[in-house]
């Protein structure tokens, strides 16, 4: 799983099935220091993440079919929490 | 999930049968404002998607898995196709910063 940024959303009517009935958010991956690092994914939200928002995303089918409740299918990266801080221990490198 | 532009077919007449009612397109990855991102590939369209347009596809095996028949050698598969991308500013680095 990985931190990112809600920064958009993608109005799609022509997709597949599976994806019907969820927003498809615009997430921008993030260091924990918030800052952007790789490119931004599309990931089905089940939370209700909303613009701006600092979220958990996971990318793995088993992850995705178990927060969809339903058999291993097309989706694979889903929003799974709303991050209200990330309190880091050691001062590592962000 | 990721945005690509379909820039051609690949025509194959022999293929494995999963793929027979299917068409397989050449896309560009590209970033979310359509610059490009890394090389072309070649993905299942299950969106009947045309040249030229922005869509977006699924890596891995849940690309085999958007098929009727999810027993299929397919790693990318294309499963949408933009209308609109709305983008919320980047407030960059929050109070972390």
């Amino acid at each position: 799983m990985f931190v990112a940024r809600v920064v958009g959303e993608v109005v799609a009517t022509i997709k597949h099935a599976e994806l019907a009935g969820h927003k498809l958010l615009l997430v921008q991956p993030v260091t924990p220091r918030d800052r952007p690092t790789g490119r931004p994914a599309i990931a089905l939200d089940t939370v209700d993440a909303g613009p701006g928002d600092l979220v958990i995303v996971a990318d793995e089918g088993n992850a995705a079919a178990q927060v969809l409740r339903r058999g291993r299918g097309a989706v694979r990266t889903v929003v799974v929490g709303v991050v209200d801080e990330i309190a880091e221990e050691s001062r590592g490198r962000g | 999930m990721h945005f690509a532009r379909v820039v051609g077919t690949v025509v194959c007449t022999v293929k494995v049968p999963a793929w027979r009612s299917h068409r397989t397109l050449l896309i560009q990855p590209t970033d979310s404002q359509g610059a490009p991102h890394g090389r072309t590939i070649v993905a299942v369209d299950l969106v009947s998607a045309a040249p030229g347009q922005r869509v977006f596809y699924v890596r891995g095996r849940e690309a085999a898995n958007a098929l009727p028949d999810p027993d299929n050698p397919a790693d990318a598969a294309i499963v949408g196709i933009v209308d609109e991308v709305r983008e919320s500013p980047w407030t960059g680095p929050g109070d972390r910063g």
